[in-house]
């Protein structure tokens, strides 16, 4: 496998897409760098298929430009761009053997059959699907179908990888044997590649990089650490992983609302702003006087890892907190008893409107909500 | 299910299917077969083999390879445009596959009549091109297609509905262009739906009577196919000559149904297969 014959760089500019009335994706622009496995995220009707497709050439852009390797590929067929693309639902040849599946797209490019058997045989090995195929896809596996699909979508050396939903439809231990694969397999050929999900744990785990999309538009471009750490948008902090929101209105330069306040001198005041904060910023303690809020406990859920609890003031804000299993099992929780707790860390949460993530304000000592 | 009818129930059931079936299938078959044969084999060699009778056969043959080829390339088309496109009048189109099912086959001959009369537009520029349509093959092949024009098309429809596009979007990306995808994909995927629906055309091609007779004018040796030189020997007080023509047809169905067989349980499987796959 030659790594230089798969680095491929892709620019994507203003990329818009309307079906009808629905403006599926809006301005959208971003680069993906050679090599690189990029996650695109976002709940279902984000946009981010639609990117994807328009890539690969299943749709044309109403708007924008695609350049791959400096080459604008609007208007190049999807039979031309060469691209290797799998699908959720895997669409194999269901009246081609495996072997024929992945030898499809060799054949239709013309390759002689002595280069085919050979190219084959080595995805075939690549894949673990070597004793495979002569089978059929109706009697192999879901994880097995879709490791067929990949290595049909890989046979002709294509300049990038698109994966559309690639673990969708498989049961949750498969899924994540297939995670590791793709990193694995992304990691031995190192072609460029882009993959959908609107699973926010599979797009931490497998991308060197994360695009979060929501409502066609893009919300943020970073590292699973930029993103999780640095939401830049209220919507990206309430979409990847748990963050407590609290809206609150600043005077003399703190945020109050209920019994909370939070420094915010930056602010103006009398302005409304967003306060958010991560489960394991909210320490809780079974001790009514260890921490200076009260609250009482309603629920307490087992993560496996962890440990979430709800608390619920007596104005009625609810909040979420997370514990290790070790600080759990030192502790007495009894639902619907009193507990006090404090919050470590928060941040102001960007409105809508503005990009641009302020720095997270660890709590200085001596503040009233330090523990 | 057994338990729930008690035995004497039971045995009243299955000799009423038996009757059923005597009656209406196995008597009349082996009545006809019976009397076919009645007056010995050279009888009815002779019958089979008169210039009549051949004819009749003959033209049968040509009318369903035809229509068949016909069927096929439109029935495809217009499931592949039903199912896949979207536009002005789809749903009202899609509602009138079935007419042909609604429609007696006499009045479907009659409105070719009314089309294609000496008095109308499209008959008299047929007629000023010397194209005979009326009492001619072209009439007869019009009132057999349009008797059997659902069969294909609605055979290919819910299969064409659940293959989907995706496996020729994937073909695609591999770099198949639209007749490769259709030819290597596409076919492939719905062979057995369209032989299924290939085989009720040609049983249905082969017995069709009715609107034949309207739009042939059932003229001996010449517009006469071999259910027509039935009815015709019928008539004529002929009945070796009509038992032992409608012997062979009846020969031909049971093969027709044999192929059904096999192509309805090929395409159920495939059915079945991708929906496990889905």
């Amino acid at each position: 496998m030659t790594a230089t014959s798969n680095q491929t760089k892709i620019e994507v500019h203003n990329l818009s897409k309307r079906f009808g009335s629905v403006q599926a994706v809006s301005r959208v622009t971003f680069n993906v760098r050679s090599g690189e496995l990029l996650g695109l995220l976002g709940p279902s009707g984000s946009g981010k298929t639609t990117v994807l497709r328009m890539l690969a050439g299943l749709e044309s852009p109403t708007e924008g430009d695609i350049v791959v390797d400096g080459r604008r590929i609007n208007d190049l067929s999807v039979q031309e761009r060469n691209v290797g693309f799998v699908f959720q639902h895997y669409a194999l040849f269901k009246h081609l053997s495996v072997h024929e599946n992945v030898a499809f797209g060799l054949r239709i490019r013309k390759w002689n059959a002595e280069d085919i058997r050979g190219r084959v045989t080595e995805l075939l090995a690549l894949m673990s699907l070597q004793d495979l195929g002569g089978r059929y896809p109706h009697q192999l596996s879901g994880g097995q179908r879709q490791r067929v699909a990949i290595a049909r979508a890989l046979a002709s050396r294509p300049k990038m990888l698109l994966l559309d939903e690639p673990f969708g439809a498989v049961d949750a231990k498969v899924r994540q044997e297939l995670r590791e694969w793709l990193i694995r397999l992304h990691h031995d050929l190192n072609v460029t590649s882009l993959f959908v999900t609107h699973d926010q744990e599979e797009a931490m785990e497998v991308s060197d990089r994360i695009i979060v999309f929501s409502k066609g538009r893009l919300e943020q471009v970073g590292t699973p650490a930029e993103i999780y750490e640095e939401p830049a948008t209220e919507f990206v902090a309430r979409f990847i992983g748990a963050m407590n929101i609290l809206e609150a209105e600043v005077r003399a330069g703190v945020a109050r609302i209920g019994p909370f306040e939070f420094p915010s001198p930056a602010s103006r005041d009398g302005q409304k702003v967003r306060v958010g904060f991560r489960p394991y910023s909210v320490k809780v303690s079974e001790e009514p006087e260890h921490f200076r809020l009260q609250a009482r406990l309603r629920h307490i859920y087992f993560l496996g890892v962890a440990y979430r609890l709800e608390i619920e003031t007596a104005d009625g804000f609810v909040l979420r907190s997370r514990m290790n299993k070790e600080e759990f099992s030192r502790r007495r929780f009894e639902i619907g008893s009193p507990v006090s707790f404090a919050i470590t860390e928060f941040r102001m949460l960007p409105d809508a409107a503005e990009r641009g993530s302020p720095p997270p304000v660890p709590l200085p000592p001596g503040s009233p909500l330090t523990p | 299910m057994t338990p729930s009818v008690n035995a004497p129930m039971r045995h009243v059931l299955i000799a009423t299917v038996w009757l059923y079936f005597g009656v209406l299938l196995l008597g009349p078959i082996g009545y006809l077969g019976w009397e076919a044969m009645r007056e010995g084999l050279g009888a009815f060699w002779t019958e089979i083999t008169r210039p009549e009778a051949l004819h009749g056969f003959l033209l049968t043959v040509e009318i369903t390879a035809i229509v068949l080829v016909m069927n096929l390339i439109f029935g495809t088309i217009t499931a592949l445009v039903l199912v896949r496109q979207r536009f002005i009048g789809r749903a009202m189109l899609s509602g009138m596959i079935d007419l042909p099912f609604a429609v007696s086959p006499v009045i479907a001959g009659f409105m070719l009549i009314l089309l294609f009369g000496p008095a109308t537009l499209l008959g008299s520029f047929f007629g000023s091109l010397g194209v005979k349509v009326l009492f001619a093959v072209p009439a007869m092949v019009l009132a057999t297609l349009f008797v059997t024009f659902p069969f294909v098309v609605r055979e290919l429809t819910p299969l064409l509905q659940m293959l989907g596009t995706d496996s020729e979007e994937a073909a695609r990306t591999l770099g198949a262009t639209e007749w490769e995808v259709f030819l290597k994909v596409t076919l492939p995927s719905i062979r057995w739906g369209l032989a299924y629906g290939a085989t009720l055309t040609v049983a249905r091609a082969i017995g069709e009577f009715g609107a034949v007779l309207v739009v042939s004018g059932n003229i001996l040796s010449v517009t006469q196919t071999a259910t027509l030189h039935i009815y015709q020997n019928y008539v004529d007080f002929n009945y070796v000559g009509a038992y032992a023509v409608a012997g062979v047809l009846l020969a031909a169905s049971f093969l027709i149904l044999i192929g059904l067989e096999i192509a309805r349980t090929r395409a159920t499987a495939s059915l079945q297969e991708r929906e496990k796959i889905a």
